[in-house]
């Protein structure tokens, strides 16, 4: 190699190449562009909670609502005419229900999928299987419903032979199936980044495929499967027009799981549109949705604390 | 099985990823209790050969191998339990790979693998081979750390830690020093001189001067052939029985 010059000035520095105004102040602008679109991120989530908020106040100074008969009462009367009750214990206790059922199956399932997926199954194989999980994920809620409504709750009731096929069973195993493909395509997505060095370094061990996915592939792609989880849970909680179809919609507290229920999400969708524009019942549709919305900020929370203290262990 | 005083047996292998062959039918023998050298240039098949010791040559779809490996008189292709090759057959990458877990776990993997619960046989096994490995005075107070929190050289020795945890016979070494500093490489060559009295050492290197310090054989690997093989004193000294021997090893080509 020859020696070049280093002084300022010099040939090199000539042959340097340097970069216009323009193209650093284009720079900039692509900044300043990304940490808009970040920023906008929680502006928007703190102006949906603004304005649901709202419509909703106004009727906590009302005559006829008390917060605690709102968060802890069973009695569901929005329409009475002579004894209005706004009470969503039952409609929350059937949210969490379904969203429980739905988690029990839908965990299991979809982390071995995951885990078959990207470990176990040929690459052809893996090949369809991403393409139809994909397919699966954008069948449109309201289709699952009718699943719901016809298919499932004739099974339900043919296998268990109670009276009324549409429950929280019901509910739950339509989440559980909508919110599969989720858990699937995020949590093989947190496996493949998993670095092929650590499965040769298991193998060569003498770990059988097994033995590296649970001693080493799950340990460490815990943080990504923990969040496959979530995203597929929180599917579950706010999901409205399959479990409206499928969980047959009555005001009860389910004390087995062949009840129906009603959740928070179908109760507002499906009397939204009766409530006058401005009423008290109106305004505690739009409570209802401030308390959905406080459930789902915990359950994100307490998820986000979970993956710290696994991370800092 | 032990009686003959060859470990490794190597007839006619060939080994092909699709229709690119990287070993083109390459034939020798490796004695017990031997440091072993394969020395060549990159892209010569050194580490490809290491992969079909211990079959992991089974995880590349593309790969087809033929010829036939003997290990202790087993022949590779038909053991049953290929689970159990691997543990014969140690294997130390060339870079190091701390597995997500602690330092103790890390030494413990393949012991618990095949099976064993047992604290106290766990924590002889960590200390033995930790200490075999030149590592234990530096992490016997932090076994609960994680081991990738290590440093280069650490590591490195902790996975050679983790291979010997599973007493393999062969302990092959892709390599291992690219990774860390001349001091820590003199200190893993010193174990390894310690070693040699109760397993069969592979040393894949790059660096010459590495292979004369250590090895009792050296093969000369080239373009998946082998031009040399033979006692390291001649291999290295100033008349190698093959004129290319002698211009890779004093720097002339490669």
């Amino acid at each position: 190699m020859s020696a070049v010059p280093l002084t300022p000035g010099g040939a090199a520095a000539e042959r340097r190449p340097t970069r216009s105004t323009l193209s650093l102040l284009g720079e900039r602008v692509i900044e300043a562009l990304i940490k808009l679109s970040g920023v906008s991120a929680v502006i928007f989530v703190v102006a949906i909670f603004f304005f649901i908020f709202r419509e909703a106040a106004p009727v906590l100074w009302s005559k006829d609502f008390h917060i605690l008969e709102f968060l802890f009462s069973t009695e569901w009367y929005p329409t009475s005419v002579s004894n209005v009750r706004y009470g969503t214990l039952a409609l929350t206790v059937g949210t969490l229900s379904v969203t429980a059922v739905a988690i029990v199956l839908a965990v299991p399932f979809g982390l071995g999928a995951a885990i078959f997926v990207s470990e176990f199954c040929s690459p052809k194989l893996k090949e369809t299987l991403k393409i139809v999980i994909e397919l699966l994920a954008a069948i449109p809620s309201v289709v699952w419903g009718f699943v719901g409504l016809t298919v499932m709750s004739k099974i339900i009731v043919t296998l268990t032979g109670t009276a009324v096929g549409v429950n929280l069973l019901n509910g739950g195993v339509i989440l559980a199936l909508m919110s599969v493909p989720i858990i699937v395509s995020i949590g093989e997505d947190a496996l493949r980044a998993v670095p092929d060095s650590y499965r040769e370094a298991a193998v060569a061990l003498g770990a059988t495929r097994w033995q590296t996915v649970y001693r080493v592939l799950l340990p460490a792609a815990k943080n990504g499967l923990l969040a496959a989880v979530l995203l597929g849970v929180g599917r579950a909680v706010g999901e409205t027009m399959a479990v409206l179809m499928a969980t047959g919609h009555a005001v009860h507290i389910p004390d087995g799981l062949l009840n129906s229920v009603r959740t928070l999400t179908a109760n507002v969708a499906a009397e939204l549109g009766e409530a006058p524009a401005g009423s008290s019942h109106y305004r505690v549709l739009f409570l209802t949705g401030v308390l959905l919305f406080w459930i789902t900020m915990v359950v994100n929370v307490a998820a986000d604390l979970v993956v710290r203290g696994i991370r800092r262990k | 099985m032990g009686g003959s005083s060859r470990i490794v047996e190597v007839e006619g292998l060939r080994l092909a990823y699709g229709i690119k062959e990287v070993l083109h039918g390459i034939s020798f023998a490796i004695d017990r209790n031997e440091i072993f050298a394969v020395i060549g240039p990159a892209q010569s098949g050194k580490t490809s050969l290491l992969r079909c010791l211990n079959r992991t040559t089974d995880f590349i779809p593309s790969a087809t191998v033929s010829g036939s490996i003997r290990v202790d008189g087993d022949d590779i292709r038909r053991v049953k339990d290929v689970f159990g090759l691997r543990r014969r057959v140690g294997m130390v990458a060339p870079l190091p790979v701390g597995l997500p877990m602690s330092i103790y776990d890390n030494v413990a993997f393949a012991p618990r693998c095949s099976g064993m619960t047992a604290k106290r046989e766990l924590d002889d096994i960590v200390e033995r081979c930790l200490t075999q490995a030149a590592l234990w005075d530096e992490v016997k107070d932090r076994l609960s750390s994680l081991g990738t929190a290590l440093s280069g050289g650490q590591q490195q020795r902790l996975t050679i830690a983790r291979a010997l945890s599973h007493q393999p016979e062969i302990l092959c070494l892709d390599e291992f020093s690219i990774a860390i500093d001349p001091v820590t490489t003199m200190r893993i060559e010193d174990v390894l001189k310690g070693l040699r009295r109760e397993i069969t050492i592979i040393l894949v290197t790059n660096l010459v001067q590495q292979a004369r310090r250590l090895a009792d054989r050296t093969m000369f690997l080239w373009n998946g052939e082998i031009v040399e093989l033979g006692p390291s004193e001649i291999v290295f000294s100033d008349h190698p029985a093959d004129r290319r021997t002698y211009d890779y090893v004093n720097g002339i080509f490669g």
